[in-house]
């Protein structure tokens, strides 16, 4: 069984600190759905509220349609995997797996075998014996989840449980959760400030700043069409440049800038309202910004070249650009050819419209 | 001996035989030679002071056996009065400790675990704060309020649930009241500092998987706690079955306590050796009742040091 989550019209409050800001989402069923944002933007303050630790301020949480309202966690068909995993020590590794069957009461020889198949799933046969202490890290991690599947959810809820885990076994780990979520077929709600983890898994992300839901897309949405300031300077690198708009069209919008006049698409839908004479930042990724070489191209700054970075598959060029005081980055493919300058080179860049993104003036992500 | 030279090391040569020698001294002086003197003592005749080293001064088994058996010319064939009143005082030890598990593990959990802010605070203040007034003036609070004028005989004729004063005193109340009392912070605390060291996680993941609040605590807390509790058990029990001033001023006419009887045989019948037999009979039982207790749970003394 699955079931599609839906938050409306929620906020949560702490006293005057507002945790979560009129939220509306919906979250369908069997989706693997992320919150994706800096720590304390409020997203896990929404996971307990989805849980039941904590009732909404306002508004409505409904879980398959019904409303959870005065319903308690214990009754509520989610499990949750905790940032510690909060596996019990003092039980067994069999006996923390089919918790939640005792609980139903029942018998130990059907818990024991329910265990073994879930244990069978985490590819962790014959460690039911064993004390949650005697398991490496990957292996709690897995403990946690079949724990929790045994609970036979609707909705599993995970509240950043691979950030306790080194890179290696975290990027290992991703693509294990989400082949158990398209085995088991339930909604899957992830929460993460890692947007690695939040783009490579999802099928769709929220990403949320200061309680307030930004953009709620999938995760190439998200990277090519952010609709606020705050996504496209949070989720993946952007170069920046800020100005007041002297044009706008339907598809585009003409920013006039220190450094020039910068045509851009612009946002639409939530960060839509641009208007002649409106402060509005211009982006453009790294990937995205060329070196001029007669090619034409919508737009073009002049730079100075001030550190450029071997990667091994790709060069990382620095710049001072005239007019914009932050350092901007250019990123190309290492393809065997030396780079076409040196530092301190005195260089034009260039990009097109059609790549960089136009955004009312708005919350930056912190660097 | 590298315990040793880091010891003195750490501490410099004056410093650390002054620990030492100061441990050294308690162990000695406070508990280990009175202890064997009073054993030597349990194994000797009754002799006056004057007589105390000479031939009359020899070894026997007397006094235990008085305890079990009675004088020579009793006509009973056991010692009943004694060995009621210490069985008495073992049961009542245990039931008392009893009640103060089950009184001070919901205290623990709610001041480790639900009281936010100050709460928890004042509440640790309440409870220590009577506890700065002497033992025996709370033991006469105790027999002044359960007495038959007293505020709660007072308050439950006055609301009509009894017609007329209930007798606290003489059914034991005062003195189960007044002995579970006595020692409650020594139950709280261990409990508390157990508790407290719960991740709060794993009674939410508990929940969370469906547990109700009782199979959380059954199977998630206590277990953690476990520790505690016993340390909290061991301790209120060796010194409820050891208290005196209590059952001296809350015990009925007819309740006497084992202490009472040690009491009694040091000071009124002058007979240190009985004395000191029966309060190694009292020593030994409850270190052998409480490592049995500690078997049972499979708790080691080392967790519970913790």
């Amino acid at each position: 069984m699955s079931a599609d989550v839906q938050l409306n019209d929620v906020w949560i409050r702490f006293g005057d600190f507002v945790a979560a800001r009129d939220v509306n989402i919906h979250i369908q069923e069997g989706e693997f759905f992320s919150f994706l944002g800096p720590s304390g933007c409020g997203k896990t303050t929404l996971l307990r509220a989805v849980s039941g630790f904590l009732d909404p301020s306002e508004g409505q949480v409904l879980i398959g349609g019904k409303d959870m309202a005065g319903i308690g966690p214990n009754k509520r068909p989610t499990a949750l995997i905790f940032q510690n995993l909060a596996l019990f020590p003092l039980m067994t590794v069999w006996e923390n797996i089919a918790f939640s069957l005792e609980v139903k009461g029942i018998g130990k020889e059907e818990r024991r075998k329910k265990a073994n198949e879930l244990l069978e799933l985490i590819a962790l046969p014959d460690q039911g014996e064993k004390m949650v202490n005697e398991l490496s890290g990957g292996q709690k991690q897995r403990v946690a989840i079949a724990r929790a599947l045994a609970a036979e959810p609707d909705v599993l809820l995970l509240d950043e449980p691979l950030s306790a885990l080194d890179l290696k076994l975290r990027q290992h780990m991703r693509t294990e959760l989400r082949a158990i979520q398209q085995r088991v077929g339930i909604t899957f709600i992830y929460i993460t400030h890692d947007q690695g983890e939040a783009l490579t898994m999802s099928d769709h992300v929220a990403v949320m700043s200061q309680g307030v839901i930004q953009q709620v897309a999938d995760g190439s949405t998200i990277y090519d069409h952010p609709e606020t300031a705050f996504v496209a300077s949070f989720v993946g690198e952007n170069n920046m440049f800020s100005g007041k708009i002297t044009e706008v069209s339907e598809e585009y919008a003409v920013v006039e800038t220190p450094s020039g006049m910068l045509r851009a698409r612009r946002t639409k839908g939530k960060g839509g309202s641009l208007h002649r004479g409106d402060e509005a930042f211009v982006f453009i990724r790294p990937e995205s910004l060329k070196f001029v070489n007669g090619s034409a191209f919508d737009n073009r700054v002049n730079a100075n070249i001030k550190q450029q970075e071997f990667e091994g598959s790709f060069w990382q060029v620095f710049f001072d650009v005239e007019g914009n005081n932050r350092t901007v980055k250019l990123s190309m493919v290492n393809d065997g050819s030396t780079l076409p300058h040196e530092v301190g080179d005195r260089v034009e860049l260039g990009f097109s419209a059609d790549v960089a993104i136009a955004t009312p003036a708005g919350e930056l992500a912190a660097e | 001996m590298g315990f040793w030279q880091d010891f003195f090391r750490k501490n410099g040569k004056a410093l650390g035989l002054f620990l030492l020698g100061s441990v050294a001294c308690w162990m000695l002086l406070m508990i280990i030679l009175p202890q064997l003197f009073m054993l030597d003592f349990s194994f000797r005749t009754n002799v006056p002071p004057p007589l105390w080293g000479t031939e009359a001064h020899g070894y026997t088994f007397e006094h235990y056996r008085y305890m079990i058996y009675g004088s020579a010319q009793s006509t009973e064939s056991y010692n009943f009065v004694d060995l009621s009143v210490f069985g008495r005082t073992i049961l009542t030890a245990i039931f008392v400790t009893l009640i103060d598990v089950a009184l001070c593990y919901p205290v623990a959990y709610y001041l480790a675990h639900v009281a936010t802010g100050g709460w928890p605070r004042l509440m640790v203040m309440a409870l220590i704060v009577p506890f700065w007034v002497n033992e025996l003036l709370r033991a006469f609070a105790f027999k002044i309020m359960f007495g038959s004028t007293g505020i709660i005989n007072n308050f439950l004729v006055a609301i009509g649930i009894l017609d007329q004063p209930f007798d606290f005193i003489r059914n034991s109340v005062a003195l189960y009241s007044g002995l579970s009392y006595a020692y409650i912070l020594l139950m709280i605390f261990p409990i508390y500092n157990a508790v407290e060291s719960l991740d709060k996680n794993q009674i939410e993941a508990a929940r969370d998987l469906g547990s109700p609040w009782w199979r959380i605590h059954w199977r998630v807390v206590i277990p953690h706690a476990k520790p505690g509790i016993t340390s909290g058990c061991t301790m209120v029990f060796m010194l409820t079955a050891g208290a005196l001033a209590a059952p001296q001023i809350l015990g009925g006419p007819s309740s006497l306590w084992f202490t009472q009887i040690i009491y009694q045989a040091f000071n009124q019948a002058g007979n240190w050796a009985r004395g000191s037999a029966y309060a190694i009979i009292l020593l030994a039982t409850c270190i052998i009742f409480v490592l049995c207790v500690m078997k049972i749970f499979k708790v080691k003394l080392g967790e519970i040091a913790r």
